[in-house]
């Protein structure tokens, strides 16, 4: 091989990997790449393992509860009192987080706590992310009267004062989990619905939109094939943080009350029942508190993490991908210019050699 | 005049596209409409360009629009292929979008940045129901490959390409459904001059190819000049003169051509020093309050009284055209008694069509007649 042609070579061999060809190109989808990027994210990642580490938690109250040998609601008069009938600190008698005023294990009860509460904000998020889809698409994509109507129906109901409707509801209804669903639900939707519908008004306006129509795409196919994609970035962001808003919206509501009812455990009654006993059994508030705290914190940072991830022009991501991009080619290119040199070294020996 | 004229493929007839300016915050009234696109008629013969040009605002993409279907017209008629589709629904229009496929001036925002080229490709074939599967990805893939794209890279978002390949793909999508006419809405003026010709060539080879015709958009003259085999030149929504492509750039008639013309700039220095710039007075009118009979007439170095009064209308002038009487036979065998008033013609064919009262005649020079305007307007100072 000449010197001309392991040269032609390499600047080939350089080009193609500019254009991106030498191996079959490969189809990263939209979450493949999001996710490459949210995994490089330390934040984002610790967020998610404790998120998934509080829902494994959650489906294994029961699990963990049998291993304890601490049933949710029994109460431990003898091991789980002292004598003065207050509750024992973490650590006695098999109690990791200590018990309750009435002796039951507080771990057991913050571990069920947690399936409501996960369960609560999971739920009320999905169904609220798609009634609030909905509503802001066909709001914002049609317009007119509409608009009108649903954008208006949206704002009186961000604007309602919504403990003061849970009073009532709870009142009238009686306190049961399919009202804390429904009031969630209803508080939540309006808040997605108001930023799709935003975004899908300055979406719709986009050339590709009037492309799609030029085609011959309907409205729903305009909607679902053309808008939406272009929404799930800001929804799951949205999503994501809506969630926590749900798990303290519940826990408010039970600790007024008008949530769970006793004996059920939810993060917001174990509180509710822990403020009286602060001074005598500091765990009993802090432990439920801190689940919230943490739960709360991780989605918000996953949530964050998330809008970062899934916006391909964000200038940290993108700036350390270039830079891992450019270590790679240099590499490539030391190495060429590495066997030009030997190549080279040895025509010039082979030159002096047949002079001499 | 018949409508399934076999040359032509889109006839517009007298076509009027107002939108309402609306007013008020709760209580929202139509105070005023914008003269987007105002009487206009003209034909797109088969297999042939007609160059559209005119400033920004002048209602050349709304013409379009209206010429595609994807606004209706406030009154007017636009014939396809014979058949008006103005008073079309959506699902009986649905057959007849594909023959009119769009061409978008900015390839960044006309591609879903979302989406993969192989589904925005694709989809033209998935409305239509035309293919699916495996049998779609094939179609695209060729269809990539026909526009100089390389087919490995459906898979790719359009942020992965350069301007000129995103333009490649809107010219890809384009063609899909194989349409018979192709409104390319300033398809080169957000590109790079080199990248540009490639993409003028490739919409050449295309027509050739597949007997296509475009309705071709732009502010540059020059390009408008290269593909276009009759030209018209926009004004405030309405058409001042047009004309086969060589007749209008050799011969301008309205002074507003001339004076568009003697605004490009030439790339000989020798040439450009030696050319008169005609430079006009004041700014474009507002659309929403058009000026009475010539649109053109506020700013006209050439206007009299009647110019404020009567609408000219779009005649031949061709008592001084040289190129007329080869041109156009049929027309320029019956010369008209008076010459002012000269034939109706409709943009698009092959009569030099002026709408002027004192068209500018070969050799007259507007130059001196606009100094002399600017000196006018000076002197009150």
């Amino acid at each position: 091989m000449s010197i001309t042609e392991l040269e032609f070579d390499a600047n080939q061999a350089d080009a193609a990997q500019q254009r991106g060809e030498g191996s079959p190109v490969q189809g990263r989808t939209q979450w493949q790449l999001t996710w490459m990027r949210l995994r490089s994210d330390k934040i984002s990642m610790i967020a998610l393992a404790v998120i998934l580490i509080m829902i494994i938690l959650a489906i294994a109250a029961p699990a963990i509860a049998a291993l304890t040998g601490h049933d949710v609601n029994t109460a431990y008069p003898v091991t789980g009192e002292n004598v003065d009938g207050n509750p024992v600190p973490p650590g006695t008698n098999g109690f990791l987080l200590g018990t309750d005023d009435t002796g039951r294990d507080l771990l057991v009860r913050i571990l069920y706590g947690a399936r409501i509460s996960l369960f609560v904000g999971i739920v009320t998020t999905l169904i609220a992310t798609v009634l609030g889809v909905a509503v802001g698409l066909i709001a914002g994509y049609f317009g007119g009267i509409i608009d009108t109507l649903l954008a208006r129906f949206t704002d009186a109901v961000l604007a309602f004062p919504y403990i003061v409707l849970a009073l009532a509801l709870a009142a009238v209804f009686g306190p049961s989990l399919k009202i804390i669903l429904v009031m969630i639900t209803f508080f939540s939707w309006a808040g997605i619905a108001r930023i799709v519908r935003g975004q899908t008004l300055s979406i719709k306006e986009k050339e590709y939109i009037e492309a799609a129509r030029s085609l011959g795409a309907g409205p729903f196919r305009i909607m679902f094939f053309d808008i939406l994609p272009n929404l799930l970035a800001p929804v799951l962001v949205i999503a994501t943080l809506y969630i926590p808003n749900a798990v303290v919206f519940e826990s408010t509501l039970s600790y007024l009350g008008l949530g769970i009812q006793a004996p059920t455990p939810s993060w917001g009654n174990i509180l509710s029942a822990a403020q009286d006993f602060y001074q005598v059994a500091w765990w009993y508030l802090v432990f439920p508190a801190l689940a919230l705290l943490i739960t709360t914190l991780a989605f918000n940072l996953l949530g964050d993490g998330i809008r970062d991830a899934m916006d391909p022009r964000t200038e940290r991501l993108i700036a350390a991908r270039r830079l891992r991009r450019r270590m790679r080619r240099s590499t490539i290119k030391r190495e060429n210019k590495e066997a030009l040199q030997g190549l080279t070294a040895g025509g010039a020996n082979a030159g002096t050699g047949k002079k001499g | 005049m018949a409508n399934d004229d076999g040359d032509v493929l889109v006839r517009v007839e007298n076509a009027v596209k107002y939108f309402p300016v609306k007013a008020g915050g709760f209580f929202r009234h139509t105070v005023g409409n914008v003269h987007a696109v105002d009487d206009v008629s003209l034909i797109i013969e088969r297999g042939k360009t007609l160059g559209l040009v005119g400033e920004t605002g002048s209602g050349k993409s709304t013409l379009a629009r209206c010429v595609a279907g994807l606004i209706p017209v406030t009154s007017g008629k636009v014939f396809l292929n014979g058949t008006d589709i103005t008073k079309l629904s959506r699902g009986a229009m649905r057959p007849l979008r594909r023959e009119v496929q769009m061409i978008f001036q900015d390839p960044y925002s006309s591609l879903n940045p979302r989406r993969r080229v192989g589904a925005i490709i694709g989809d033209p074939f998935a409305i239509h129901k035309t293919a699916t599967g495996a049998e779609r990805k094939r179609m695209v893939q060729e269809l990539m490959e026909r526009v100089g794209l390389n087919p490995e890279h459906f898979n790719r978002f359009p942020a992965e390409f350069s301007g000129g390949q995103r333009q490649r793909i809107g010219v890809a999508r384009a063609l899909a459904l194989r349409p018979k006419l192709i409104i390319c809405d300033e398809p080169v003026s957000a590109l790079d001059v080199s990248i540009q010709a490639q993409v003028l060539n490739l919409l050449a080879d295309l027509q050739t190819e597949y007997g296509l015709s475009y309705l071709f958009i732009a502010h540059d003259l020059e390009v408008v000049r290269h593909v276009s085999d009759k030209v018209a030149v926009m004004y405030l929504g309405r058409i001042g003169e047009a004309a086969p492509a060589d007749a209008l750039y050799g011969h301008p008639r309205h002074p507003y051509t001339v004076a568009l013309l003697s605004a490009a700039p030439a790339a000989d220095p020798d040439a450009a020093a030696s050319r008169q710039r005609i430079i006009l007075t004041g700014d474009v009118p507002s659309p929403i309050d058009p000026p009475a009979g010539c649109r053109f007439h506020p700013r006209c170095p050439k206007a009299e009284e009647i110019c404020g009064r009567v609408e000219p209308p779009l005649v031949t002038h061709e008592d001084s055209d040289p190129d007329l009487s080869q041109a156009a036979p049929g027309t320029g065998g019956q010369p008209p008694a008076d010459a002012d008033q000269g034939v109706p013609g409709i943009p698009g064919g092959e009569a030099h069509v002026t709408a002027c009262h004192f068209p500018v005649q070969p050799g007259e020079s507007l130059a001196s007649a606009a100094t002399a305007i600017i000196a006018a307007e000076r002197e009150p100072a």
